[in-house]
């Protein structure tokens, strides 16, 4: 099964220009008055950012089963059905073959590298960061487990 | 006692002794049998042999498989035959279903072969039957009936849905977390088939029945699945001693169900998680399973492999060859009535890469 319930993305998850310039100037204001903002996001903001990272979860969810270019044609989802056997909980953890403490970005693009024989993602990448998402979604619930094997 | 009545009474014998009500030691003695020869065969399977463009095939499952087919041929003493398991292919298509069958053509004796989805739901079967025959049938062998099955057919309104292309429906069944997938059945004209084929096989003759699903039902949103399970087990019943080898979860898993031992391939191609490790859902891997040793992708052969099959008197001891990996058996034991690996079985016994989460 996909994620049972992604995070229903909105129809449209990209604020309005307008929206943009006023946030900004909100956070502008706060940090000039120096007053607590503490409290001043609204219902309405966090569905907002809930919709927001719900198309990045989708995104992933995407690259993940095929979206992603592959040079020899293969996809994450063929070897890690919903993602399966990813971990995101146990990173950064030590990597034997790599001879040190790697995060999980670093994991994916071993995985991009090797398996899909593919070029690796930089760690800004927004695919590489819906990647994670959509990981670390599946295993939503789990326990850190930082540094298990 | 003519076949008829022979036949009648071990059913009725076989039924009693499933019920749990005839003493061990007394079954035994009422199913001695010296009829059938030890023999042995080998069983590959999921080589997934992937086309990227023209000439080029993913190196790596080719090497998979080449592997397999060379060990094979250097088994001694010479199998009797192979067992392929499915999934030849990964899409279906002929140019990788003919470079598959180039590979294991290199196989030295008879082949086997089992349908498996990735085979099947670009063309619904029709370039594996023209290279390979009939999608099921069977065969004796020393004493063992063998029974092969097209056990990945599905609903025949998904099947013939309005699909845009048949790779559009190739490419639906080949997602194995394909929220929109459909189970695996054997169906009832198959059933029906299997159901007067089993009539003229006796009750203590040993059954083995090849499918690419398993036969029992693990894990439905991966298709580790056959929605018709039951009614095929039903029809296996009635007999001393069977068991399915199946492919398709390219992990090693095996179950005792009544009387039907079962037993799944390692893939040539790559491993799967156990379905317990997706967090989100609930899964039945059976308990008696001891899982393979945990894939390591730096090794790109590991958590593959392939198996010989040994057979006394029908039952079965399976030997898995694990790249990279310490071999192990899993084998029937006649004491406790079900397979066990013979090195691992018990909690304290366990290797700690076998530990999935
Ligand atoms: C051919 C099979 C294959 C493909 C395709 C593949 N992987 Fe992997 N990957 C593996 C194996 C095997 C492991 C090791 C699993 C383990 O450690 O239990 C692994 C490990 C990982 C890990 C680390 C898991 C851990 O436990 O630390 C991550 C993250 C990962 N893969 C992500 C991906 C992503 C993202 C893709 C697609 C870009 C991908 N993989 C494609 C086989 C594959
Ligand atoms: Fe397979
Ligand atoms: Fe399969």
């Amino acid at each position: 099964m996909k994620p049972s319930s992604t995070p229903s993305p909105a129809a449209r998850a990209t604020p309005r220009p307008g929206r943009l310039v006023r946030v900004a100037a909100g956070v502008l204001l706060s940090a000039l008055a120096a007053t607590g903002g503490a409290d001043e996001y609204t219902a309405t903001d966090l569905e907002r950012w809930q919709q927001a990272y719900g198309q990045v979860v989708k995104k992933g969810d995407e690259l993940f089963h095929g979206g992603l270019a592959s040079e020899n044609t293969l996809q994450c989802a063929q070897c890690h059905p919903n993602a399966a056997n990813t971990h995101p909980e146990t990173y950064p953890k030590f990597q034997q073959q790599l001879g040190r403490v790697a995060t999980l970005f670093e994991m994916i693009n071993w995985c991009i590298e090797n398996p899909l024989e593919s070029a690796p993602l930089a760690a800004d990448d927004p695919r590489m960061v819906a990647l994670q998402a959509y990981i670390t979604f599946e295993r939503r619930g789990m326990p850190l487990a930082p540094g298990k094997h | 006692m003519s076949g008829l009545k022979r036949r009648e009474f071990m059913k009725r014998g076989a039924a009693l002794a499933a019920a749990g009500s005839l003493p061990l030691g007394v079954v035994e003695l009422a199913f001695a049998d010296d009829q059938t020869p030890d023999f042995s065969f080998a069983f590959i399977s999921d080589s997934h042999i992937t086309h990227i463009k023209g000439r080029e095939f993913v190196r790596n499952f080719d090497r998979g498989l080449m592997r397999a087919v060379a060990e094979a041929n250097l088994l001694h003493p010479r199998p009797d035959f192979v067992i392929y398991g499915g999934d030849i292919a990964q899409l279906g298509t002929a140019a990788e279903i003919d470079h598959g069958l180039d590979i294991l053509g290199g196989l030295r004796g008879d082949v086997h072969y089992v349908m498996g989805e990735h085979d099947y739901y670009l063309d619904l079967g029709e370039h594996w039957e023209r290279r390979l025959g009939p999608q099921y049938h069977s065969f004796d062998h020393k004493g063992v009936h063998f029974v092969v099955l097209n056990s990945i057919l599905t609903h025949e309104a998904w099947t013939h849905g309005a699909w845009d292309s048949p790779m559009a429906r190739m490419n639906e069944m080949a997602r194995l977390d394909n929220p929109d997938g459909s189970p695996f059945m054997v169906g009832a004209a198959q059933r029906a088939w299997l159901k007067q084929d089993l009539e003229r096989v006796y009750c203590d003759t040993p059954i083995v029945v090849l499918s690419h699903s398993p036969l029992q039902k693990i894990y439905r949103g991966w298709n580790f699945w056959t929605e018709d399970a039951e009614a095929v087990q039903a029809l296996l019943a009635p007999f001393r001693k069977v068991t399915v080898l199946y492919g398709h979860v390219h992990q090693i898993q095996y179950n005792q169900i009544g009387n039907i031992s079962f037993h799944a391939a390692m893939a040539t191609a790559w491993p799967w998680p156990y379905p317990g490790s997706y967090s989100q859902q609930t899964s039945h891997l059976p308990k008696l399973t001891v899982p393979m040793n945990r894939a390591d992708p730096f090794f790109e052969r590991d958590a593959t492999g392939w198996q010989f099959v040994n057979l006394h008197s029908g039952d079965i001891d399976v030997h898995y060859q694990l790249p990279g990996n310490t071999p192990r058996v899993v084998a029937f034991d006649a004491a406790r009535g079900h397979p066990v690996d013979r090195h691992h079985q018990a909690p304290e016994d366990r290797l700690p890469t076998q530990d999935h989460y």
